[in-house]
């Protein structure tokens, strides 16, 4: 599956400085659907290169961590449930800066 | 700012960088002769600010913090526009509209005691999001007993701003560092006049200053 991740707001610093990353995921065995879930260890395990504590917390992502699935933000999609299909952007915005 | 952590450390930072920061704003201001300062504080900043306080027991600011404009008897006065503005809208805003702004954390900030009362603030905004706005809410309704002595305000002795003991903050903490002094200024005043000059040349044959008390000995 095809998928657009972007990271904003600082946390490109954890990803190699990188903002755009364009990745290819395969779905996860004995499972037709890809979920954020699975999309979120993913990226911990193959794109955080530092400090994966100032991404993830637990399951799920930082709070203080924005999640916009194609521009929507994932609390109406289901959050951690919802489900991904080819070609889909997400992006992660930390909303916490400054001092 | 480099300096200044080179000299008294990793702690209390954020009181050298603020008091600093915010005198430097208001003399900016007045020599720009300007009417209205306005600044970019949002609904998450005055509910950690509502938390902190509270945790200090800080009376005087928690009094004084949720106002959304301060400072209206006196030359210059300060308003947040964006007090009821949760941080995550604004972010949100910025990137829709594609606006360009600073996000680097200072990087000091994590050493914070500010950074507390984010994470559980954070945390309490996933659960309920409604929490931050009953938290500055709760803030505005405080009324303070009475009898609570509260500071009153004057004018410093050496550099004539505004301030509630006998020297402002700003030049407390500069004689400090001027002095080699890094802890002047810092922690609970002991006298009613928070004289700190006094502090380092304490007598006591087993303790030295404050700061060397175990936890929780200190009788007031």
């Amino acid at each position: 599956m095809q998928l657009t991740l972007e990271f904003g707001g600082g946390l490109e610093l954890l990803c190699d400085s990188i903002k755009i990353h364009k990745v290819n995921i395969n779905l996860p065995n004995e499972s037709d659907i890809l979920t954020m879930k699975d999309l979120l260890s993913w990226v911990r395990t193959n794109l955080i290169k530092e400090r994966p504590e100032m991404f993830m917390k637990g399951d799920t992502v930082r709070p203080g961590v924005l999640v916009l699935v194609n521009d929507c933000d994932w609390e109406l999609s289901g959050q951690l449930d919802t489900t991904l299909e080819d070609k889909d952007v997400i992006v992660f915005i930390s909303t916490l800066h400054g001092g | 700012m480099d300096d200044i952590v080179k000299m008294i450390g990793l702690k209390n930072n954020c009181t050298f960088c603020g008091v600093f920061r915010r005198q430097a704003l208001d003399r900016g201001a007045a020599l720009l002769k300007v009417d209205k300062l306005v600044t970019g504080h949002n609904a998450d900043d005055i509910a950690e600010t509502v938390l902190l306080n509270i945790l200090r027991g800080d009376i005087a600011r928690l009094s004084r913090c949720t106002s959304i404009t301060t400072g209206e008897d006196g030359p210059i006065p300060r308003c947040k526009p964006f007090k009821y503005t949760y941080e995550k809208e604004i972010v949100m805003y910025a990137y829709f509209k594609k606006l360009d702004y600073f996000s680097t954390e200072c990087i000091y900030s994590p050493n914070a005691y500010r950074g507390f009362a984010r994470e559980f603030i954070k945390d309490l905004e996933r659960l309920r999001p409604r929490a931050i706005l009953d938290i500055i809410k709760s803030g505005e309704d405080f009324r303070i007993a009475t009898t609570t002595k509260m500071p009153e305000q004057g004018t410093c002795e050496r550099c004539g701003y505004i301030s509630s003991q006998k020297w402002c903050k700003a030049c407390v903490l500069l004689e400090g560092l001027n002095r080699g002094l890094p802890k002047m200024g810092i922690g609970r005043p002991r006298g009613v006049n928070g004289d700190h000059k006094k502090e380092t040349k304490k007598p006591g044959p087993a303790v030295k200053s404050i700061e060397s008390k175990q936890c929780g000995s200190l009788d007031f």
